[in-house]
């Protein structure tokens, strides 16, 4: 409890100088909107059921592109750890695209799909495969050699050794790697929205977009925060019990 | 006779034959001699230890016997048969425990018990056990392995090893990275499994003293290239005592050889 007072105090404190700072009128409330405001744009967002509509298909999107994304990246990532050959030519091609900002994907993206909802799928998987690649490669060679020599005194083979040994050994880094691919996969998706204006569907990203065009920054700045809460709760709901769960069984956790 | 009794009888120990076993590593700095046409016999159920100094390649040379690595040239036979990989006739004890985190004891020793075949799972549960039981550790089969000590990780390591009942095994270091007290019951222990349960074993060691105190036979090994420089038979009864006058007295005989034949680099003094 004790350590709930701080924030709380922190949080309240910053809006309670952020509403003073708007009453002292000293930039355009079309510039600078109350917290209230803000507030009332999330209520009435809520209300009529425009917030709630775009976090899902926010969301959807997100965990679509994320899994393809994993499901592409992990595998990669142990054929680059096991063949040099494919270290030296995909795991090259990972380490460069890996540095490109996933936003650069996009104008590539609206050449080849157009306004779709595959253009936004497109640079979400892009922005996911690499950095999942990178982080399983890491994983699995950062396994201490011995594990796989034990297991081989044992009878232990080819598959055997790779599902029950370096499988399980590389959890640890396939769980953070699967944590970073989240991010970049969280951010790729909202430099899609941004740019990509499909009917489809109207995501949090194109509600930030318009709320921009239409000059209501309160939408801006609630559309904000929502996205900064679902990137929290992602990380409190989905990985932090995983990676817990993980330190705690392999005897690393602080 | 049910099956569990059948695999619980103890395999009988190998005769090890190695025939002139040379290794050459390159490094960046050059080849190293690693072992220099090395022969050896080994006769069944016989404790052979291996000291020497950092690089006199007797490491390698265990991990050659459980064919882990190849040699270049030579050959390691097990009862006439010459070796070609790793095998679960051949288990290996390593410095450090080399258990898998992500397992508890007890499926640690299952990993091992699964990978025999010929058994069913509740026959593999009740080896487990004993094994565990056998190094006083039947309390903690459900325990995570980051929770024990470093001496009862070498216990389960040592279960683990033992688990698929083979008929060499070798140890490399196994017990240099822990604390006096528990290395000595340690001793007591590997003792007192071997009368129950003989084995042929290599056991590899800094530690002269704790060689004296095991080994039927002490086999001093020198550096560039790797051979061995001397032997001595230690025909002492058993149990032995590591602090006995006579353990030290067959210590003190190796040590002088080893300061005599070699400058004692990298050696620990008979602790």
């Amino acid at each position: 409890m004790k350590r709930m007072l701080l924030p709380t105090l922190l949080f309240g404190g910053l809006v309670v100088v952020w509403e003073l700072l708007v009453r002292a009128n000293i930039w355009s409330p079309v510039m600078v909107p109350s917290p209230l405001s803000v507030l009332e744009y999330l209520w009435r967002a809520g209300a009529d059921g425009t917030l709630g509509a775009a976090m899902l298909v926010t969301v959807r999107r997100l965990l679509l592109g994320y899994v393809i994304g994993l499901l592409i990246g992990l595998p990669l990532g142990f054929m680059t750890a096991r063949f040099n050959v494919c270290k030296d030519t995909l795991g090259v091609v990972a380490l460069g695209l890996q540095t490109l900002p996933s936003v650069c994907w996009v104008p590539l993206a609206l050449l080849w799909f157009g306004q779709t909802e595959a253009a936004t799928l497109f640079v979400v998987i892009m922005g996911t495969v690499w950095s999942a690649l990178i982080a399983t490669d890491h994983g699995v060679r950062t396994i201490p050699p011995i594990y796989v020599r034990a297991a081989m005194t044992m009878g232990s083979r080819r598959l055997h050794t790779w599902v029950k040994v370096i499988l399980p050994a590389s959890l640890p880094f396939i769980v953070s790697g699967m944590k970073q691919g989240w991010a970049f996969a969280w951010r790729s998706l909202m430099a899609a929205e941004i740019y990509v204006t499909i009917l489809t569907g109207f995501g949090l990203g194109q509600l930030l977009h318009y709320g921009r065009e239409l000059h209501a920054m309160d939408q801006v700045l609630g559309v904000m925060l929502i996205i900064i809460l679902i990137g929290l709760l992602a990380d409190r709901i989905l990985f932090s019990p995983c990676e817990r769960a993980v330190y705690r069984r392999w005897g690393t956790a602080k | 006779m049910t099956a569990i009794h059948e695999e619980l009888r103890p395999a009988p120990p190998v005769k090890l034959v190695i025939q002139g076993v040379s290794k050459t590593f390159a490094t960046r700095h050059g080849p190293i001699h690693a072992l220099d046409d090395i022969s050896l016999s080994v006769r069944e159920g016989e404790f052979v230890c291996m000291v020497g100094p950092s690089g006199c390649g007797k490491s390698t040379l265990l991990n050659i016997i459980a064919g882990l690595e190849t040699p270049d040239s030579g050959a390691v036979l097990t009862d006439g048969k010459p070796i070609t990989g790793p095998g679960r006739d051949r288990m290996v004890l390593f410095q450090e425990p080399a258990l898998f985190p992500w397992l508890d004891v007890m499926s640690n020793l299952m990993f091992a018990l699964k990978l025999k075949p010929n058994l069913n799972n509740q026959a593999r549960r009740e080896v487990a056990l004993y094994y565990l039981g056998l190094v006083g550790l039947g309390k903690f089969a459900h325990a995570h392995i980051h929770e024990l000590s470093g001496g009862m990780k070498q216990r389960v390591a040592l279960a683990r090893a033992l688990a698929p009942n083979p008929r060499v095994l070798l140890m490399d270091e196994p017990f240099a990275a822990l604390d006096a007290i528990t290395r000595e019951q340690l001793y007591d222990d590997i003792q007192r499994i071997q009368e129950e349960r003989p084995k042929t074993i290599i056991f590899v060691t800094h530690n002269v003293r704790e060689a004296a105190c095991l080994g039927d036979r002490v086999l001093l090994f020198a550096p560039r290239p790797g051979r061995i420089e001397g032997e001595f038979p230690v025909p002492l009864p058993r149990p032995r005592d590591f602090g006995s006058l006579e353990v030290a007295r067959h210590a003190s005989e190796v040590m002088h050889a080893l300061k005599h034949h070699l400058k004692p680099e990298g050696m620990e003094a008979a602790e």
